[in-house]
């Protein structure tokens, strides 16, 4: 008791202390990380106000959000109407984007390899362990794979980018469905564990003979070299927006109950198969109104000023028409005055 | 200081005595209270550990009776399944610590020796003074070093954290050592040199055998230290939750998997990890409380 | 009995292997030091102290926030666990120094002042932050990281100041009794100032420990990517930042990572140092 109201005097002194521009705190995933790092900055400029992110991978953003810590977490781990009614929470997507194998293969440069999605969880279950392996001359008979052992790199925290990924594995791969699954959190039989797609980019960039997964921007931002895959149609596809764009088309979101969308191995002959859409998570009732209402001004400003910036980072912007129903659903469901 | 030469009341001139208790009256209660205030503040620290077990206890409690025993000898670590058992961090946690010692204890013995026997003399105060400013450098710092200078040779795996923290620990236990070895008489070893013992002779059957027990001090306090130890080795080991067979490959230890997942962690999942701190403690606490112990033997021998 | 020839071989070969243990121990640090140096220099520039933290793969940016941060933190974690510290020391060297319980006292600090730092971190966040929002007492901020530090502060203070009472003379303290000082003023105006150099010693040492930890301030208040003087939110801070920044593949971020640590580094080594050399005075008087 004593301890409480000493604290309290504290902290009550502490604030009226601590300077408070009206920053808004969030925290989650690292998919969307360069992203919105850059439109914190450009916000910040605009209207001097200022975002703090804290890119804890998806697991930490539902924990932050639960334990009423942040103002918005941020996962692309969707979760369904069940769940988000339960919990009080409103989900919606914010941008959508593109996960891409990278390796670290000398004299092996980005778009040399393909990769397939079978061979990927092959790769990951520690079945494939030599870069010379036969399935992957099998996909690639002109390339030059040494024979050295491949470094599995994989999410130690609570990735939504895991979650997109096993997702996939487990629809193309049945031995993977068996034994892992789908999750933000797998128990995987082989790897390093790395925190955050920056993690993961960081330790594959250091390790050679070494195989992640991460979000393209981060592939691109730090020159990793990336794989091209096989889709669904059997095509071989690149890492464009184009290839995203086209999976990101198949989504029905109007039909989504509470958004629940999960984009991995879209049909289309250009569809990239590991796109994800990545989501904001608020309170419907939230225990600070005044910093809700902020934050859902910075995530307007986003849609409206923000589609530039995310293009430019090879990151999809939501459809118009989406935004509209986003919108609708703010106005509806979150109680910021 | 207040008048205490006149009685308040009657205004009269107060005798010597009377003043004298009068002023002694007047710090009585300041004190007793600066006593108590001291004395409370004393307690505080034995509160303050109480506090720690208490609270790491109770933040543990559904862990504990969701796996029981089991907690201790079970691998699997299913955040999905809400199933957790911590062999793999403790295998990590004692593997990383043993083969660190292993590798630094002699390396700190023998400077050690080299301080008090072997070193020319402009230079022992100067390198002993190096070792115990590197023993404070804070561990992060070997944490990055060990990322970017070793995982791209060594990579990220048991091995690696096991050889940060050998130097980690190193200048830890050579101070120590080369405190504890300073503690032998002089005369002890004058008079083995006199009989014709030769230096390395000196160092094992005189210094050694005198100092044994606080040099086991300084090394179970090292050895404490490398058991606790988070952001040395949480950049380099991996995060694996499985106990390969070799040392070359990614493991986890307590605190590495606390400080790695503890952000996301809720309900079962946070009770196991602080579970995993309340293990942590317990066993560092056992193993410091030894090394004190036996330190406290080498004092009270040494006529501290 | 063993040959002359044997014993001096064996002799030799131990004595090579002392000298090449010092020099194999010494060169790691060296290592450790100069890629310290030379990795943390080349980011040195007066906008490490001018700017705050920047994005990933944004161009400039310095650590201005972390710096001020830590060093807020470190300032007020130093000055909760201080006072505490110093009057734990003074009762067991002055008014309990021979009592059992100054004896549990003494262990348990000795506990306290080796524990992992982790766990103090989870401590303060099993007892303040937790889970439930209702008990919650505040959420990750300064003030919770400044406590995790006051809880390492204190083991290092108390230790100090009871060691460098202890140092001070009887007579001292006899001699002002004798004078008719209370037991308090003995110990304030007598021993405190006797000792004042090892105490300054005790706290400096207090601050480097404190500055260097970075477990405890990972589960008490994280980061900040802006600038911020609000105790009650979370704060930048040099140590959180380092483990951010490093291992993520961004050259801006690693660069930042190094020179902070350099940062950190001089910070401790300059307080160490500073102690050390009170305490050598103190020696010399």
């Amino acid at each position: 008791m004593f301890l409480r109201s000493l604290s309290g005097a504290a902290i009550f002194i502490a604030s009226v202390v601590g300077a408070n521009a009206a920053d808004i705190s969030g925290a989650g995933a690292t998919f969307p990380f360069p992203l919105y790092a850059k439109w914190a900055e450009t916000y910040k400029k605009d209207t001097g106000n200022g975002l703090n992110y804290q890119a804890i991978g998806s697991g930490g953003g539902i924990k932050a959000i639960q334990a009423k810590t942040v103002t918005f977490g941020a996962s692309d781990i969707p979760q369904t109407a069940e769940i988000q009614a339960k919990s009080g929470l409103v989900q919606w997507p914010m941008v959508m984007g593109g996960i891409v194998a990278v390796v670290n293969i000398d004299g092996v440069k980005s778009g040399d390899l393909v990769i397939d999605g079978q061979t990927l969880a092959d790769i990951y279950l520690g079945k494939i362990t030599s870069w010379d392996d036969a399935a992957l001359k099998k996909l690639n008979p002109d390339a030059k794979l040494p024979s050295a052992p491949i470094k599995v790199v994989h999410r130690a925290d609570g990735s939504g980018t895991s979650f997109n990924f096993t997702n996939y594995l487990d629809k193309v791969s049945p031995e993977w469905h068996d034994k892992v699954g789908a999750s933000q959190s797998p128990e995987w039989p082989i790897g390093v564990g790395a925190k955050g797609n920056d993690g993961v980019s960081g330790t594959v960039g250091q390790t050679k003979g070494a195989i992640g997964y991460v979000e393209y921007a981060y592939a691109k931002q730090q020159k990793l070299i990336y794989t091209d895959m096989v889709n669904k149609d059997g095509k071989k596809v690149e890492p464009t927006v184009a290839a995203f764009q086209s999976a990101a088309s198949n989504a029905k979101w109007s039909e989504a109950n509470g958004y629940y969308e999960v984009l991995t191995d879209e049909p289309g002959a250009e569809s990239w198969p590991l796109t994800a859409a990545t989501f904001i998570l608020m309170y419907k009732e939230p225990v600070d109104k005044a910093a809700s209402a902020e934050a859902l001004k910075f995530f307007d400003w986003a849609f409206a000023s923000g589609g530039k910036i995310a293009e430019d980072l090879d990151y999809i912007p939501m459809p118009a028409a989406v935004v509209t129903q986003i919108k609708a659903t703010w106005a509806s469901q979150i109680k910021t005055k | 200081m207040a008048d205490v030469t006149l009685n308040a009341a009657t205004g009269k001139s107060l005798s010597i005595e009377e003043q004298r208790l009068s002023a002694i009256n007047s710090f009585r209660f300041a004190d007793r209270t600066f006593h108590n205030i001291t004395f409370a503040a004393a307690l505080f620290v034995l509160i303050l550990l109480g506090s720690i077990i208490v609270s790491l206890i109770v933040g543990a409690l559904p862990a504990i009776e969701k796996f029981g025993f089991g907690f201790l000898y079970s691998e699997r670590w299913s955040v999905n399944k809400e199933i957790f058992g911590a062999l793999s961090p403790i295998y990590g946690t004692v593997m990383t610590s043993l083969i660190a010692m292993l590798i630094a204890v002699p390396v700190s013995l023998g400077i050690a020796i080299f301080l008090t026997e072997l070193c020319p003399m402009p230079l022992r105060r100067p390198i002993g003074i190096a070792i115990e400013l590197l023993a404070g450098i804070p561990s992060i710092i070997y944490g990055i070093w060990g990322f970017f200078t070793l995982t791209p040779i060594f990579g990220q795996t048991l091995l690696t954290a096991s050889l940060i923290l050998a130097i980690m620990v190193l200048p830890f236990v050579t101070a120590i050592s080369r405190d504890v070895f300073l503690t032998v008489p002089q005369v002890l070893r004058e008079a083995a040199f006199g009989v014709g013992c030769m230096t390395w002779e000196v160092a094992r059957s005189i210094v050694l055998p005198y100092t044994r027990v606080g040099v086991v001090g300084g090394v179970m306090l090292g050895l404490g230290r490398a058991l606790g130890e988070t952001m040395a080795v949480t950049f380099v080991i991996g995060n694996a939750h499985t106990i390969a067979g070799s040392i070359f490959e990614p493991a986890t230890t307590i605190s590495a998997t606390i400080a790695n997942e503890f952000q996301e962690s809720d309900g079962i999942y946070r009770a196991a990890l602080l579970e995993l701190g309340l293990l942590l403690f317990v066993i560092t606490f056992i193993v410091l409380a030894v090394a004190r112990i036996m330190l406290l033997r080498l004092e009270r021998k040494a006529g501290a | 009995m063993r040959s002359y020839q044997a014993r001096r071989l064996t002799d030799q070969i131990m004595r090579g292997l002392c000298w090449a243990s010092a020099l194999f121990g010494l060169l790691w640090l060296a290592l450790i030091l100069i890629t310290l140096f030379w990795n943390g220099f080349a980011g040195l520039n007066l906008n490490v102290f001018t700017q705050d933290t920047p994005g990933p793969n944004t161009d400039g940016g310095g650590l201005r926030n972390a710096i001020v941060g830590s060093l807020i933190m470190t300032g007020l974690g130093v000055g909760i666990g201080t006072p505490i510290g110093i009057l734990a020391g003074t009762y067991m060297a002055e008014y309990g120094r021979y009592s059992r319980i100054t004896f549990y006292i003494r262990f348990v600090n000795d506990i306290l002042l080796s524990a992992p730092s982790i766990v103090i971190g989870l401590f303060i966040y099993a007892a303040l932050i937790t889970e439930g929002v209702e008990h919650r007492i505040v959420g990750y901020s300064a003030i919770a990281g400044a406590l995790a530090l006051a809880v390492i502060v204190i083991p290092v203070v108390v230790r100090t100041t009871e060691d460098m009472l202890l140092l001070v003379p009887n007579s001292l303290r006899e001699a002002a009794s004798a004078m008719g000082l209370p037991r308090s003023h003995v110990v304030m105006k007598v021993a405190y100032k006797a000792a004042r150099a090892g105490l300054i010693t005790g706290v400096l040492l207090g601050v480097a420990r404190a500055s260097g930890e970075t477990a405890p301030l990972l589960f008490t208040v994280q980061s900040n990517q802006f600038f911020s003087l609000d105790l009650t939110q979370q704060m930048a801070n040099l140590p959180v930042v380092i483990n951010n920044f490093a291992g993520k593949g961004y050259a801006n971020w690693q660069q930042l990572a190094w020179t902070g640590a350099l940062i950190i580094t001089l910070a401790v080594l300059t307080l160490s140092i500073t102690a050390r050399s009170l305490t050598a005075q103190r020696k010399q008087q």
